[in-house]
């Protein structure tokens, strides 16, 4: 089964639910990424040699640094992201969940020259594709994976009504429909409203319509306390 | 106990973890008077909350919460840390010797692979010097004959900024791209790493050979004698870091292939990181020392030899008693 989600169990008894990035968003990115270098050479190239005596061997050891270790220093140092990758959410991280270590980036990032075979990155984009986890070949000597970078956990407002006990008791992922249904009912009509709601039929009074009453139900899990 | 006491119980323990968490990397080391163990303790204690919070089914709200303090404690705690001069230092006095000793087979075999081409060509165009055609356009040749004429003020190939500096910019961004493109090569089952070996034991081989049979010794062996240690077995090393990803592939022995994979990468990594230094050192020293004209030929061979004997010295030698310690483990 295509599954975008990899759960990873830590020693201390939760599991990490990781969302994988496909090639798309990757491929985007590494654009991203290939314009800021290409900006950055250029800038080097007008002003080094100006600056400094021998700017070309200086200009050659900068575009040997950008070609190689770009990826490898934000990536080790800046939270797993290059700024590609952080403008499209993403991030590399090991295997197990941890942040990507230094020997892991360097072999992912050396094993580019490979991926890239034999023109624009076609045997990264087949492995992507046949191996688990999108792993283009550098994430699979490496033992990386890139996902998404969950946004912190802001939940929007929903719409005030009188607070209302639940009929029956619910278990979380039942509570997490509720409140995902009040955030986004101001994006639905009244009658879509009400007809997605109708379905919750345990939870509705027969007379009640099904939309308001769902959001009263979610007004009472949020306690009235303030978001 | 309900949702609202629990909250408000440890409440004080996120918002504290939570800034912890929100301290910038160097001051989470060193957060004003904390035993460092208080964090990891504090993280098992929001793993358990998490638990609890599921368990008793509270809102999802504060499971959301506690999930995402539980996430990012683990990333904060489980990253790489450590001093890293120090594991620099230690590399290279003891464990960079002691890995080329552990891979000694791969390492003899990619030395094989660059220097029996090497070595057999030089010997070939000393006996028969018209077979460098085979191998070489006249143009070729005589760009090479232009850099090494006795009668030239600077060695080595030039370029139109002809400072050192600029050359020791070429020299990194040429030799050590070479180094990683061999250990990349090593991905398509070895075969890539070993054509590099071979061809640049070829093509090293017949400009060495082709000047040496033209007499251009004093300039041309001075020139690399100085670095070629360095370079050389650089170059071999970082083939060798190739052979052993191809033969994880090849060979994967009681592993998946995957597995085995990313086994020898660890170790395929550590070689690459001797063998680049070694290679960037090589280009530091082409541009510094092997370029200057003035120095009696004798001089600079002497120096390489020297670092020859002690490059044997170091893989033979060096770190050996931390060899002694990790077998009686």
């Amino acid at each position: 089964m295509l599954d975008t989600l990899r759960r990873v169990p830590t020693p201390e008894g939760f599991e990490l639910t990781l969302r994988l990035a496909g090639p798309v968003a990757r491929a985007l990115a590494y654009a991203v990424d290939l314009v800021i270098r290409a900006a950055v050479l250029l800038a080097l190239s007008i002003s080094l040699p100006e600056l400094v005596g021998g700017g070309a061997g200086l200009l050659l050891i900068a575009y040997f640094l950008l070609e190689w270790f770009y990826p490898v220093a934000f990536e080790v140092w800046w939270g797993g992201a290059t700024p590609g990758k952080r403008a499209f959410g993403l991030a590399v991280l090991g295997d197990n969940g941890a942040p990507v270590t230094f020997g892991a980036s360097v072999t992912r990032n050396l094993l580019r020259a490979v991926d890239f075979l034999p023109m624009l990155y076609a045997f990264g984009l087949v492995s992507m594709l046949v191996a688990r986890d999108f792993k283009r070949l550098g994430d699979l000597a490496a033992g990386t994976i890139v996902v998404y970078r969950d946004r912190p956990g802001v939940r929007a407002a929903i719409p005030a009504a009188p607070p209302l006990a639940p009929a029956v008791s619910l278990n979380l992922e039942e509570r997490r429909a509720i409140l995902d249904f009040a955030e986004r009912h101001a994006t639905l009509s009244e009658e879509r409203a009400d007809e997605v709601a109708s379905h919750a039929t345990p939870l509705l009074r027969r007379g009640a319509p099904p939309a308001r009453t769902l959001l009263s139900i979610a007004n009472h899990q949020r306690g009235g306390r303030p978001i | 106990m309900n949702q609202a006491q629990f909250e408000a119980r440890h409440a004080a323990e996120w918002r504290d973890f939570e800034s912890w968490l929100d301290a910038p990397g160097a001051r989470k080391e060193a957060a004003a008077g904390v035993n460092p163990r208080h964090w990891p303790h504090r993280y098992r204690a929001v793993a358990h909350h998490l638990a609890l919070a599921h368990d008793r089914a509270y809102g999802p709200e504060l499971v959301d919460r506690l999930q995402s303090l539980a996430l990012r404690g683990h990333q904060a705690l489980y990253g790489s840390r450590g001093n890293a001069m120090a594991a620099v230092i230690e590399f290279i006095g003891s464990g960079f010797p002691a890995l080329v000793r552990r891979e000694s087979t791969l390492i003899l075999t990619a030395i094989a692979l660059l220097f029996v081409p090497l070595l057999g060509l030089i010997a070939i165009l000393l006996r028969w010097p018209d077979f460098v055609h085979y191998l070489a356009s006249p143009e070729q040749l005589l760009q090479y004959e232009a850099m090494y004429a006795p009668a030239n003020r600077a060695l080595g190939p030039q370029h139109k900024a002809e400072s050192q500096l600029a050359m020791f910019g070429y020299y990194i961004w040429n030799n050590v791209r070479i180094d990683f493109q061999c250990f990349a090569g090593g991905l398509l089952f070895g075969v890539g790493a070993i054509f590099f070996m071979i061809y640049n034991g070829l093509m090293i081989g017949a400009v060495a050979g082709h000047l040496t049979q033209l007499g251009y010794i004093s300039t041309f062996w001075g020139f690399v004698a100085g670095h070629s240690s360095w370079e050389l077995l650089g170059a071999a090393i970082s083939g060798a870091a190739g052979l052993k990803i191809g033969w994880a592939l090849i060979a994967p022995g009681p592993h998946t292939r995957m597995a085995s994979l990313k086994i020898a990468s660890r170790t395929a990594v550590r070689l690459l990181y001797g063998a680049a230094g070694m290679t960037t050192c090589a280009a530091f020293i082409e541009a510094f020392w092997s370029s200057l004209r003035n120095l009696p030929v004798e001089l600079k061979v002497t120096v390489g030899i020297v670092f020859w004997a002690l490059f044997l010295a170091y893989f033979l030698f060096a770190g050996r008693d931390r060899d002694a310690a990790s077998h009686a483990d």
